[in-house]
């Protein structure tokens, strides 16, 4: 506490620390936003994806000794197959069944790959080590800043713009946006729903692989962090209002500057902020800070 | 009217008691301790069924009440060295507090918040049990339990567990077939037309989750005794999808279902864990056939036997 009054640039780190850490979480739950925009399904094993695209990092960089850019590349290209997989081999034959049914499917696939991933990598925490370009420290004229950190402080930015652009500004977008309105008659006009559906939960769950792959030098891959991450999005998305981007964007920048100087203030318990935080929003706009009330008896 | 119960049911539950009140005089400790463990266990499953089965919310975080129950009978019996008689009430009142806190936010919005909601809460709970080190043990659990000396042993606890579930289960039974229980389904049913003939649909499901959150405590206070310890893996989101599966897989829209699911489950996962490690796999593929197959659970499945051999297979 003292040192973030005292020292400009000790709060100038905290600040991009809780940008960096913010960012990184956004990649994450903008996917399970995405997918629940469309698909209206919250998908309970993103947790366990995002693990994947962790663990793959580590794959593709101890095991192979490739570089850490295919990491990404192979986390996201992983999880993409995985997701087609999932939603073509189960998914598919749910969207017409109420919504537990749906959520049940997703907590089945949590328990499955969890040991899976037991399986293949074992119950030992992993190390990953940071991309040798970006291991040292950025020069900001007035302090050190570790170069990692700050590519995802760059990185988050031009996903959300590559997202929007996407969502806002192709044609695909549009018609994606078409069927979270309605869906049958989107299907009537002739347009393949089914094909934008398992489009949208690939760049979903590819999403939590890049996510988990970018985290896996900060947070070493370890068995139990699907279940962390899925509550941290679950927060973010809850607070900035599930199915909206912005939402995702601006509730893991909260949360990151809230779980950041809450670890700085009151060391250990920072979680709890978070919380505190989400209470706050359920209280005074329910649906989220950039959401839409829910529509009645569906 | 609605707290006829069916002969069968009846008899087979008194039949069911009668039998478990002869376990002890079988004199096998492995037999006696399955029975209290898959008593406990039936009452957690059966408390949680209030939420899914009568008020049609599913809670991803069940466990956090058990957990819950068990931390704080085991701490006002060791810590503060309370007798049973209050510690055992007050472990239920925290739960039932926790519960309600809990249900004021996430009955504020409808399924899909309810089920994260409800998962994320049961985590903080998680957390806060592994990092108040000097309460809760941290997570090295909170070991040597202070388990009073008439209950201190095997039968004795075995039949203390027996009336204590018993007792639950007849208040669960008439709180689900009373006036209150009968809203709950029509709440279930269609929550809109439920609010318009003036049910106050929030307050309703509010309460359900109370009422389940209480007797997932008194099932977490007696493991807590059973176990002489507790630890954090009890609020863990494994826990909760554990008794949310034992719930389906026994059936969901039938009171005693949840019961059944949880001594298939149990001893199922008793079998399973001499062949593998993998318990979790197991319980992700009970949970597909569920989910595929068998939505209403062993009971439906029953039930559309029995159609089939009495009416001759015709719809």
């Amino acid at each position: 506490m003292d040192m973030l009054l005292s020292s400009p640039s000790f709060a100038f780190i905290q600040v991009l620390n809780s940008i960096s850490l913010g960012m990184n979480l956004f990649i994450i739950a903008a996917g399970l936003s995405l997918i629940f925009g469309v698909l209206r399904v919250i998908n309970f094993a993103h947790g366990v994806f995002y693990m994947f695209g962790a663990y793959i990092m580590y794959s593709v960089t101890k095991e192979f000794h490739m570089n850490f850019f295919w990491g990404v590349i192979a986390a996201a290209i992983g999880l993409a197959v995985i997701a087609v997989l999932i939603e073509r081999g189960l998914f598919q034959w749910l969207y017409d069944k109420e919504h537990l049914m749906q959520l049940l499917l997703t907590f089945a696939i949590v328990l499955i790959m969890g040991d899976l991933a037991k399986i293949i990598w074992g119950t030992d925490q992993l190390s990953v080590s940071y991309p040798e370009s970006l291991s040292g420290a950025t020069n900001l004229g007035f302090t050190f800043y570790p170069s990692y950190r700050l590519m995802l402080c760059i990185v988050g930015p031009l996903i959300f713009l590559g997202l929007w652009f996407l969502i806002e500004k192709t044609r695909w977008g549009r018609l994606t946006r078409a069927a979270t309105q309605d869906m049958e008659m989107l299907a009537a006009l002739g347009v393949n729903v089914p094909v934008i559906y398992v489009t949208i939960f690939l760049i979903g769950s590819a999403l939590a692989g890049v996510g988990g792959s970018l985290a896996a030098p900060i947070n070493s891959p370890t068995p139990g962090m699907d279940a962390t991450i899925i509550v941290e999005c679950f927060v973010i998305v809850i607070i900035g209002g599930l199915g909206s981007l912005w939402g995702s964007f601006v509730g893991a920048l909260i949360y990151g500057f809230v779980f950041n100087f809450g670890s700085v203030i009151v060391p250990n318990w920072q979680d709890v902020f978070a919380f505190l935080l989400l209470m706050a929003v359920l209280l005074i706009r329910p649906w989220g800070l950039f959401g839409k009330p829910e529509r009645e008896g569906h | 009217m609605s707290w006829n119960i069916s002969r069968g049911v009846l008899i087979t539950c008194l039949v069911l008691f009668g039998l478990l009140v002869f376990v002890p005089l079988t004199g096998s400790k492995y037999l006696i301790d399955l029975s209290t463990e898959i008593m406990v266990y039936a009452l957690f499953a059966l408390s949680l069924n209030v939420i899914i089965g009568f008020s049609g919310n599913v809670s991803f975080g069940h466990a956090a009440y058990f957990a819950i129950g068990g931390y704080a009978n085991a701490i006002l019996l060791t810590t503060y060295g309370w007798p049973l008689i209050f510690a055992f009430p007050a472990a239920i009142i925290l739960s039932a507090l926790a519960a309600a806190f809990v249900a004021y936010f996430c009955t504020r919005l409808t399924d899909i918040y309810f089920a994260m909601l409800t998962l994320a809460f049961s985590m903080l709970v998680w957390a806060i049990a592994f990092k108040w080190r000097s309460v809760t043990g941290g997570d090295d659990g909170f070991v040597g339990v202070t388990v009073p000396s008439f209950i201190d042993g095997r039968v004795p606890f075995f039949y203390f567990t027996l009336i204590i579930v018993t007792a639950s289960i007849i208040i669960l039974w008439l709180i689900c077939h009373s006036a209150f229980g009968q809203t709950l389904i029509a709440v279930r049913e269609n929550l809109t037309r439920a609010g318009f003939i003036g049910v106050n649909t929030r307050m309703m499901r509010g309460i359900a989750f109370v009422i389940a959150g209480a007797f997932a405590g008194v099932a977490g206070a007696i493991f807590a005794m059973y176990n002489r310890g507790v630890y954090t893996e009890s609020a863990f989101w494994a826990e909760s999808a554990q008794v949310l599966i034992m719930t389906l897989l026994g059936g969901m829209y039938s009171f005693f279902g949840p019961a059944i699911g949880a001594a298939t489950l149990y001893i199922l996962e008793r079998f399973a864990n001499e062949y593998t490690e993998y318990w979790p796999t197991v319980l992700g593929l009970i949970l597909l056939v569920i989910v595929l197959v068998l939505p209403e659970g062993l009971v439906g499945l029953a039930k559309r036997l029995k159609e089939r051999l009495f009416l001759g297979g015709g719809q």
